[in-house]
């Protein structure tokens, strides 16, 4: 069913890759056959990915699996290793030569050469989408987290990068990394999620795997200064209502921020997974609002000015507003990320060895607080069951459940429900396109966050399925 | 409250510690100083560098003018490769979310469709936003480089290309902020959480 959309992903990737280089932007080599290998193989995030990563459940057909993909891939592709990992000879026996030196790795660790989990990015690589369905507990890995850029990812070095704050201020302040660091810091573990993750999906389903749906939303643990350590050192004029925020990326991104929220959660983040944060997410320091729709989170963040209004910029206005298409009018300033889950196993593209016992697992969370409860539901929508949740189950995280389910060998549509501590439970696809109008070109449909089915069939391969058909 | 060769956050420790020991009954987040002495005060310098968003009053734009003529200049030399010659776009570029990226006028009267068209002359409720974005992320290859009038002119070629404005009208710091744009009123408040039916 996928392989035209899969073909006519191929060809939207050419043409776009021609037209980069057309203007004088070419990607680079590297990604450019990175990207399209991974276009190559659509079992890549099927059943080798299962197996490789589930050799419990599976047994020997997953060993099987595993020596299959190292080697009987053609030789130049694999003589690299997988991005994050290093290449180092497969010992006969490992019990009877010792292992390799500690310090090959240059001091800073690699994971596995067999492992090959990456982000999905985009055709018109604007978005890297996280690897949910062989994710496990609750924190994405800092280089699995999702992105979404706007103009590239700088490169800043922090000796010669500054956080200026200004505006409606008694005592405008400009701020180095030294200088956050030295202020007493809080960390927090939340979710991130662009508003507009699963948007694409809201008449049909379109995307064939948990990655490519729900990819845009991960999980760290985030560490900085509180927004309003920092408000209280330069003192608020009368009348400052609103922040805006903004970036020293090429897109010098602009989001206008309530000045409520700058003084209740809201964190300038140095952190992320115990280490300095990523560049791709905002090195040396971002914004963080908890809950609130990814691209407000400005990264690269170089200056915050207190205003008494908001400022209208192109990406509050022209894009990340909800146009409503039953009355024609916009819903703007739309930031909190609702309560929404996905079965990240088994989910899309992956395939069932036989009837018997599977554990079915997936992540929920919410914006608006903690999660009170996941049911799921093995019969579309029918009946519904209480998954258990895990603990911790935090505020404003990723929350992951578990339910256990004997498959009978049918046809069978799994979902998954989730409900916050507010009491506001996930819609379905119907509810949300009456309540908002039906959008056909899905990708603006922002904070899209109907419960998610992935249909099985009798021979025990999983596919997205939509309750429209 | 502290020397510099301590630690400041051991010093707040220190200084908690001494101020529970001298009353219990304060709390030990109270021995954080209120004001830290780190960071310099922001100069007229280091903000005019930084501080370049126009808000919709149009506080903050520059001295400098232009118009639809100037504008197509501008246009052609340095836009219409991405956004093409009849401002519609350029099939096959990078265009996220599909098809609303790079068409700049067109699509009234599309908002109350499955498939609206959203530009710059059909969505974007004010004119100054245009200014401020190309200000500060355009061209694509070389963003931030047009110089004011640059700037005016092709916002008055795009918006005059859109029949939002005449082609002869001048854009400058007081007639940009009040170029009335059509969906001016088509923003409304966050009305959720929803209830659902």
């Amino acid at each position: 069913m996928h392989s035209d959309d899969f073909e006519h992903d191929h060809q939207k990737t050419r043409a776009i890759d021609e037209a980069l280089s057309r203007i004088g932007k070419p990607i680079p080599e590297a990604q450019a056959r990175y990207v399209a290998a991974l276009e190559d193989c659509e079992c890549n995030e099927g059943m080798f990915a299962l197996a490789a990563t589930r050799r419990q459940l599976f047994g020997g057909a997953g060993v099987v699996a595993a020596v299959g993909m190292t080697t009987m891939l053609p030789g130049p592709a694999m003589a690299k290793a997988p991005p994050g990992a290093g290449e180092y000879p497969v010992q006969a026996d490992s019990t009877k030569e010792q292992g390799r030196m500690m310090g090959a790795d240059g001091g800073y660790g690699l994971r596995s050469q067999f492992e090959t989990d990456v982000r999905w990015v985009n055709p018109t690589k604007t978005a890297g989408f996280s690897p949910l369905q062989n994710s496990y507990g609750t924190i994405t890995p800092s280089g699995l987290h999702y992105e979404r850029h706007h103009g590239g990812i700088p490169n800043i070095d922090p000796a010669r990068h500054g956080l200026v704050i200004h505006g409606m201020v008694d005592r405008p302040m400009r701020y180095s990394l030294a200088d956050l660091r030295r202020f007493p810091t809080v960390s927090r573990t939340y979710f991130m999620e662009c508003s507009g993750t699963t948007g694409s999906e809201i008449m049909k389903a379109r995307e064939p795997t948990a990655q490519r749906t729900h990819g845009l939303v991960s999980t760290s643990e985030w560490t900085g200064v509180p927004f309003s350590t920092l408000l209280k050192q330069t003192g608020l004029k009368p009348g400052a209502a609103w922040v805006l925020a903004e970036g020293a990326d090429a897109a010098v991104m602009t989001r206008s921020v309530p000045i409520d929220k700058c003084l209740s959660d809201a964190l300038i983040v140095f952190a992320q997974n115990g280490e300095a944060m990523r560049p791709e997410q905002g090195y040396p320091m971002r914004l963080f609002l908890p809950g609130w729709e990814g691209n407000i989170s400005i990264k690269w963040l170089r200056r915050l000015e207190v205003s008494d209004k908001p400022f209208y910029t192109r990406e509050e206005t022209a894009k990340y507003s909800d146009l409503i298409t039953t009355t024609g009018k916009s819903r703007i300033f739309t930031f909190t990320m609702e309560a929404k889950s996905v079965i990240t196993f088994p989910s899309g593209e992956m395939k069932l060895p036989g009837a018997g016992f599977y554990e079915i697992t997936g992540l929920a969370w919410s914006g608006r607080g903690k999660i009170a409860r996941v049911e799921v539901s093995t019969d579309g929508g029918k009946s519904w069951h209480l998954a258990s949740l895990q603990d911790p189950v935090l505020a404003i995280s990723q929350t992951r459940f578990h339910f256990p389910w004997i498959w009978d060998g049918t046809a069978a549509v799994i979902q998954s429900r989730a409900t916050d501590e507010t009491g506001y439970s996930q819609p379905t696809h119907q509810q949300l396109i009456v309540e908002r109008g039906p959008l056909e070109s899905g990708s603006l449909f922002y904070h899209m966050n109907a419960v998610q089915s992935w249909g099985i069939a009798a021979d025990g391969s999983v596919k997205n399925v939509h309750p429209l058909g | 409250m502290f020397t510099r060769s301590v630690d400041p956050k051991y010093g707040a420790l220190l200084a908690a510690a001494v101020a529970v020991l001298a009353m219990p009954s304060v709390a030990l987040a109270d021995g954080y100083p209120a004001q830290f002495e780190f960071g310099a005060p922001a100069s007229n310098q280091d903000i005019a560098a930084v501080a370049i968003a126009i808000a919709p009053d149009g506080k903050g734009l520059p001295a400098g003018k232009g118009d639809h003529a100037a504008g197509k200049r501008v246009y052609e030399a340095k836009c219409g490769d991405c956004h093409g010659a009849t401002l519609q776009g350029v099939p096959g570029l990078p265009d996220m979310p599909a098809g609303a990226a790079l068409r700049l006028i067109g699509g009234r009267g599309t908002l109350t469709t499955g498939n609206p068209v959203m530009t710059v002359e059909s969505y974007w409720p004010y004119a100054t936003t245009l200014f401020d974005y190309i200000r500060r992320a355009m061209p694509f290859q070389s963003p931030g480089s047009l110089n004011a009038d640059e700037l005016y002119a092709v916002s008055a070629y795009i918006l005059a290309e859109g029949n939002v404005i005449d082609k002869t009208m001048v854009l400058d710091a007081q007639t940009l902020p009040r170029v009335q744009m059509p969906n001016r009123d088509g923003f409304i408040a966050d009305p959720r959480p929803e209830f659902f039916r």
